[in-house]
C-alpha cells in the first residue's frame, strides 16, 4: 500500500455552525443499506436540506470547500463510518472544531481525514468570515500547527500521534496492525480466556 | 493518570505494540460483527487478499435491518435481502461462526454477547457499532468502531487506540421506589452532558451499581456512549459469575472456577487511582424522561421543561432547536405529553426483565386505542423465554404487537420507523433528529416502565401510579 503523507490542505472553508450535530443527521440510517460507500455522499445531510434552502453544502458559494467548520462534539452518536466517507467523498478533506465525538474522530483519522480543534472564539471568527466572504482560501498546516488565511493565521490542536501519522504517512494503519500478527498470537497465547482456560 | 483500574489492567494485558503513530495497538478478544458495518471491510480484506486473522474469536449475527415481522427470504426489501446475502457469502467464505435465525441465538448483537456468555469479564471486545459499551457490564472494554476499524479488526485481530482517562462515577444510598437502571443512566448523562465523557472510559461503581443486576448495568453501560464516553464498565463481582454461570460460551467445571480467577484479578484494585471522581446521591434520582433532540436533553418526570436561558453558550441553541423540533414549550410539564407510539425493544432496554416490568404494568390493562405499541425481544433466546412465561399474551392482550427479535424501530433501518410526525416514547437510547426512520418523527426516551405506562395513557405517564 502506498504512502500518503497528509501535509497541508489548501482550499476555501465551508461554515456548519451548531453543537452536538450527530452521526444519523450527518448521514440518516436508512441510506446505510448498502453494500459499499459509492454514492454515500447523496446522503449527507439530506433530511436537514429539505427542509433548509439555504443549507451550508446547497450553498452554491461553498461548492467546492476543502476545509468544514464545526461547532462541538461534532459527529456523535452512532458509529457509522458512512458519516466521514460522505463528506470525504462531497469532497471535504480536513474538518476544524471546537471537539469531536471520539468514535468519528477516530474514524476520519482512519481513512486521512484530519479533524482539528481551535478555541470556540477562533471556531466563530472563522465561521462568521466564510459566510461573510465564502472566497476565503485557507491553508491547514498539518506541520506548522496553523490555519493560515490571507496574512493571518490561527494555531490549530491536533493530537501529536495523529500529527506524526498524517506528517510521515503512517495514517493508514492496516499494513502496520498486519505486520504485527505473530506478537498478536503471542498476547493470544497469555491471555487465559484465549486458552479456554486449559 | 489512572492506575491499576480494569481498564488499565485490562488494556496492559492486551498491548500488541507501541505504534509508530505513538497510539496502543490492543488485541481484541472478541469482535461481534453485523451485516450493516461490514461489507465494506470485508470488500477491503478481499481486495488486500487476506484472510481473517483469527475467525474463531469472530461472531457474526443480524440484526439492525432484519424485520421484526415477516422473516421469509428473500426479504421483501431488495436493499436489506443485498445486506443479509452479503453477510451469508463473507461468514461462509472466511469461516466465522454466523448465528443467524436457524441457530435459535440471533438477537441484537448487545443483547445476545452476554446472554450467551461470549461476552467475559477481561475481554476487549469491538464491534461496528457505538453501543459496544455494553459489554462492560460484564467488566470487559467493548470499543464501537467504524468499518475501516472492523477491517483492521479482520484482518489483524487488532485495533490502534489512544489510551482514555477513567472516570469513576460513583452513585451510593437507596434508590427510591420504582426507579430503574434507564432513570439512573439518563440522569447520569443529564449531569456529565453528552460531551461531558469525551476521552474518558466510565467505571460506574457504588452500592446502587453493587446491588445491580446484570441487565441494569447493560442498561447503564449501554448509553456510556450517549454521555460522550467511548467505554463504560463495572466491575465484575459474584453477580457476574453467577449470570455467566451455564451460558453456551462460558467455561465449564474446573475451568469457570479457573476463570473466575482471572476475573476477579482484572477488577480495579481498592487503591485504584483514577482521573476523576463524580458523585451521586441515589435518593435525589427521580424517573428520567428526555424532551429534546440529544439524550442529555431530559428532566425529571415531575418537573417542567426548563427555559432555554438555563443553558449557556451553544447549548441554548441546541436547547431552542430541540423544543422546536418537538414541538414543546418551556415552563409546560412533560406529563401528559400525548404520545402516538409506543416502543418497547432496543439494545438498551429489550431483555427479559425489561419486558417482565412491561409487562407486570401492562397486565389487565389496554394499550391506549390511539397509540401503536411494539414490543420487540433482543433475542430469539429473550423471545422464547418471554413466551414461556407467557408474556407475549400478555402484551398482545392489551393490544401490543409482538415482534421477532432485531433492533427494529430505535434506528428505522427495518420496515419500524415512525410516520411523519409522529411522536414515539421508547426504550432506546437516542432521541436524535429523524433517529426513529421519519425526518420529523420525535422521540421521548424513557424506562420501559414508562414507555409501558405512556402507552396504556397515551400522554407520557408515571408507572409508579399502576
Amino acid at each position: 500500500m502506498s504512502v500518503e503523507k497528509i501535509i497541508q490542505i489548501t482550499g476555501r472553508g465551508i461554515p456548519l455552525p451548531g453543537d452536538d450535530i450527530d452521526t444519523d443527521r450527518i448521514t440518516p440510517a436508512r441510506f446505510l443499506k448498502a453494500i459499499t460507500f459509492d454514492g454515500i455522499e447523496k446522503a449527507l445531510f439530506c433530511d436537514e436540506r429539505e427542509n433548509t434552502p439555504d443549507h451550508p453544502i446547497d450553498n452554491l458559494e461553498y461548492r467546492g470547500g476543502k476545509i468544514m467548520f464545526v461547532g462541538k462534539n461534532f459527529g456523535s452518536g452512532s458509529s457509522r463510518e458512512h458519516a466521514p466517507q460522505a463528506l470525504k467523498r462531497f469532497g471535504i478533506d480536513a474538518l476544524v472544531g471546537v471537539s469531536f465525538a471520539e468514535i468519528f474522530a477516530g474514524n476520519c483519522f482512519a481513512i486521512g481525514v484530519p479533524v482539528v480543534t481551535v478555541d470556540p472564539q477562533s471556531l466563530q471568527t472563522l465561521i462568521s468570515q466564510t459566510q461573510k466572504n465564502p472566497k476565503i482560501l485557507y491553508e491547514l498546516n498539518i506541520d506548522k500547527k496553523e490555519l493560515f488565511y490571507g496574512e493571518l493565521s490561527i494555531s490549530i490542536e491536533i493530537q501529536e500521534n495523529q500529527r506524526s501519522a498524517f506528517l510521515n504517512g503512517s495514517w493508514n494503519m492496516l499494513q502496520n496492525l498486519i505486520g504485527n500478527l505473530s506478537k498478536a498470537r503471542e498476547i493470544a497465547r497469555e491471555l487465559p480466556y484465549c486458552n479456554d482456560f486449559k | 493518570m489512572s492506575e491499576r483500574t480494569l481498564y488499565d489492567k485490562v488494556w496492559d494485558k492486551h498491548t500488541v505494540s507501541k505504534l509508530e503513530s505513538g497510539q496502543d495497538q490492543l488485541f481484541i478478544g472478541l469482535h461481534l460483527i453485523h451485516e450493516v458495518t461490514t461489507p465494506q471491510a470485508f470488500a477491503m480484506l478481499e481486495e488486500l487478499d487476506a484472510k481473517v486473522a483469527f475467525p474463531e474469536r469472530t461472531v457474526a449475527t443480524v440484526d439492525h435491518i432484519i424485520p421484526t415481522q415477516s422473516l421469509l427470504r428473500p426479504l421483501e426489501d431488495q436493499q436489506a435481502e443485498l445486506m443479509m446475502a452479503s453477510l451469508e457469502q463473507n461468514v461462509e467464505k472466511f469461516g466465522i461462526r454466523f448465528l443467524n435465525k436457524n441457530s435459535q441465538m440471533q438477537g441484537i448483537v448487545h443483547v445476545i454477547g452476554p446472554e450467551l456468555g461470549l461476552s467475559q469479564p477481561g475481554m476487549t471486545i469491538a464491534c461496528g457499532d457505538s453501543h459496544t459499551s455494553t459489554h462492560g457490564a460484564m467488566g470487559a472494554l467493548g470499543f464501537g468502531i467504524g468499518t475501516t476499524e472492523v477491517g483492521h479488526v479482520l484482518a489483524s485481530q487488532t485495533l490502534s487506540l489512544n489510551r482514555l482517562k477513567v472516570r469513576r462515577i460513583e452513585v451510593n444510598g437507596n434508590l427510591q421506589d420504582g426507579i430503574l437502571p434507564k432513570d439512573i443512566i439518563l440522569r447520569i448523562i443529564h449531569d456529565l452532558g453528552i460531551k461531558g465523557g469525551i476521552g474518558h472510559a466510565y467505571e460506574y461503581a457504588g452500592t446502587v451499581f453493587d446491588n445491580m443486576d446484570m441487565e441494569g448495568r447493560m442498561t447503564v453501560c449501554n448509553m456510556s456512549i450517549e454521555g460522550g464516553a467511548r467505554i463504560g464498565y463495572v466491575n465484575p463481582d459474584k453477580t457476574t459469575f453467577d449470570y455467566l454461570s451455564g451460558r453456551e460460551f462460558t467455561p465449564k467445571g474446573d475451568d469457570f472456577k479457573k476463570a473466575q480467577i482471572f476475573w476477579k484479578s482484572i477488577a480495579s484494585d481498592m487503591d485504584a487511582k483514577y482521573d476523576d471522581t463524580f458523585e451521586i446521591d441515589a435518593d435525589s434520582i427521580q424517573p428520567m424522561v428526555t424532551w429534546g433532540i440529544n439524550p442529555g436533553q431530559s428532566i425529571g418526570l415531575s418537573d417542567t421543561l426548563p427555559d432555554p436561558s438555563f443553558f449557556s453558550g451553544e447549548d441554548i441553541k441546541t436547547a431552542e432547536k430541540g423544543f422546536e423540533f418537538m414541538g414543546l414549550k418551556p415552563g409546560t410539564p412533560i406529563r401528559d405529553t400525548k404520545i402516538d407510539v409506543a416502543f418497547l425493544g432496543s439494545c438498551t432496554n429489550s431483555r427479559i426483565s425489561d419486558l417482565r416490568e412491561g409487562a407486570r404494568i401492562i397486565s389487565g390493562r389496554k394499550v391506549n386505542s390511539k397509540v401503536r405499541m411494539l414490543v420487540v425481544p433482543g433475542s430469539q433466546k429473550v423471545k422464547k423465554q418471554a413466551e414461556e412465561e407467557g408474556l407475549d399474551k400478555i402484551f398482545e392482550e392489551a393490544g401490543a404487537e409482538w415482534r421477532e427479535a432485531g433492533c427494529s424501530m430505535c434506528l428505522g433501518m427495518n420496515p419500524d420507523k415512525l410516520v411523519g410526525a409522529e411522536r414515539s416514547i421508547s426504550s432506546s437510547n437516542r432521541n436524535f433528529i429523524g433517529r426513529q426512520g421519519s425526518p420529523r418523527g420525535r422521540t421521548h426516551l424513557a424506562s420501559p416502565a414508562i414507555v409501558t405506562a405512556s402507552a396504556i395513557e397515551g400522554r407520557i405517564a408515571d408507572p409508579r401510579e399502576f
